[in-house]
Formats: structure tokens, sequence, C-alpha cells
């Protein structure tokens, strides 16, 4: 057993612990830290996995952004030290059950069924490939999907402040 | 145990996505539900960039395809955490059962 596959099953514990924890626990503040260790999990096998660039942006974007952003909205919502309320049993049962069983169903499918791997020369996964990509306009290029994701980014950002704007009591 | 590969990352990928959506069908708090959004998001983005290693290593479309969904999500989490500021200050509550004036 190599070095590289105890670093995956280790990767791979803690996503899924912390997933589990996150989803579960009733703390609300000790959700959103363990769903932090979970985003960092993934950002781990996109290292392992030897995609630096998508794991830089998950750890910037994910760990750096929505996480902060989630825990100043706690912050903000909840009263220190309160519980979640108790769940019904009921409820939680067949939650349980539907993701079980969902689960079941998938990995069913997926090991019944065999992928065709290409013989194609690969591309490194490098900056200058993804960056010459992402502004190409030729057959593979991604220039049109970059600008409309910058204007549903601006979109977004208008929207937010809209919201969560104050509305000014209405002049006489 | 097996040197892991493409079943492992889509295992872990699977688990992620229905641990998710397990959390979204028990929690009634909207920020958790927000997070347990987050799980499935990025169970996907695994899927993505898994088939793009070991499937189709001749092509970064699966990497484009998350960076795609990362920017996405940041949108989507930002807006829902505007609305959900703003549902606080109307009902002092995130509960989704307090927040029914449109159920019918």
């Amino acid at each position: 057993m190599s070095g590289s596959t105890i670093i995956f099953y280790m990767l791979a514990a803690l996503t899924l612990v912390s997933g589990v924890l996150a989803v579960t626990t009733r703390q609300i503040f000790r959700a959103a830290i363990f769903l932090l260790f979970s985003l960092i999990g993934i950002a781990g096998l996109f290292f392992w996995m030897q995609y630096e660039f998508i794991a830089a942006v998950q750890i910037v974007v994910y760990v750096g952004g929505i996480t902060v952003l989630i825990i100043f909205s706690i912050f903000l919502t909840q009263q220190a030290g309160d519980l979640l309320p108790k769940q019904k049993i009921g409820r939680q049962l067949f939650s349980a059950m539907a993701a079980f069983c969902g689960f079941a169903l998938t990995m069913v499918q997926l090991y019944q069924h065999s992928f065709t791997q290409t013989t194609d020369q690969p591309t490194a996964p490098t900056v200058t490939n993804i960056g010459n990509q992402m502004l190409g306009v030729e057959d593979s290029g991604f220039a049109l999907p970059f600008e409309v994701v910058s204007i549903l980014l601006l979109a977004a950002m208008i929207g937010c402040i809209v919201i969560a704007l104050r509305s000014k009591p209405a002049v006489a | 145990m097996m040197e892991p590969g493409l079943y492992h990352l889509l295992f872990i990928s699977a688990a992620l996505f229905f641990i998710g959506v397990f959390g979204f069908f028990t929690r009634r708090n909207l920020i958790t539900m927000l997070m347990s959004i987050e799980l499935v998001l990025n169970s996907v983005n695994l899927n993505f960039i898994a088939f793009n290693k070991y499937l189709w290593p001749n092509r970064l479309d699966g990497l484009f395809f998350s960076i795609f969904v990362i920017a996405i999500a940041a949108a989507e989490a930002a807006v829902a955490i505007a609305i959900i500021i703003n549902l606080y200050r109307s009902h002092q509550s995130i509960d989704v059962e307090n927040a029914e004036e449109m159920k019918f």
C-alpha cells in the first residue's frame, strides 16, 4: 500500500465523516465548521488528482468565501448557544431511507456499467492550457460561457444589494 | 485495500450527494439547508473532475464545467444569504415552517 493510497483514504474519510456531521449536528456553528472541513477534504482530493488549479479555486471560493459568508449569516440570525430543534424521528427515518435507497440504486447502476477510456494523448491541466481554452473562441473555447457567467455574477451582486438593502420609510 | 481509481471517487461523490440530500430533507433551518446544497454541488464538482481525469484526460471540459459550477454556486449562496437575512428582518426567524405566507 503506497503513501498515495493512504492519503486518498484519509481524505475520503475526512470528507465523508465531516459531511455526515455537518448535516446531523444540532449546533449550527459546528455544522458550519464541519462543512468547512468537508470542503477542505474535497480540495485535498482535487490536489490528490493533480488538478491543482481547481483545488486552489475550491479553497479560495468555498473555504475562504462561502463558508465565511455562512458563518457571518449565522452570527446575524442565531442566538449564541441555541440548539436546533429536534426533528421528528419519522421524518429522519424517511429521509435516511430515501437517501440510502438513492445511494444504493446509484451504486448498483455504477458497478454494472463499464466505462470506456479514451486513448488520446492527455492534456495537462496546467494554468496555461486552462487560460488558453477559457478565453479561446475556437472549437473548444469557453469564451461565451465565461462572458455569460460574468453577467450572471454581476446580476447576482446587484440582486444581493437590492434584496439586503434596508428599505427606507416612505417619504411623505 | 485496493488502489483508488475512478470507482472510489464516484463512490465518495455519490455518498456526499446523498448526505446532502439527507440534510436537505431533515433540516428545517434555512442556513443549514443552504449548507446541504453546497455539499451536493461539491459532490457534482468531484464527479466532473474524476471523469475528466480518468476517462477523458485529452480534454479539459470537466474542469471547465466545475469552474462554472463553482461560480454559479458562489452567486447562489450570496443571493440565498441576502434573502435569508431579509427574511430574518421581517419574521425574526429563519425556520422554513414560519415562512409560509405564500403557501396557499
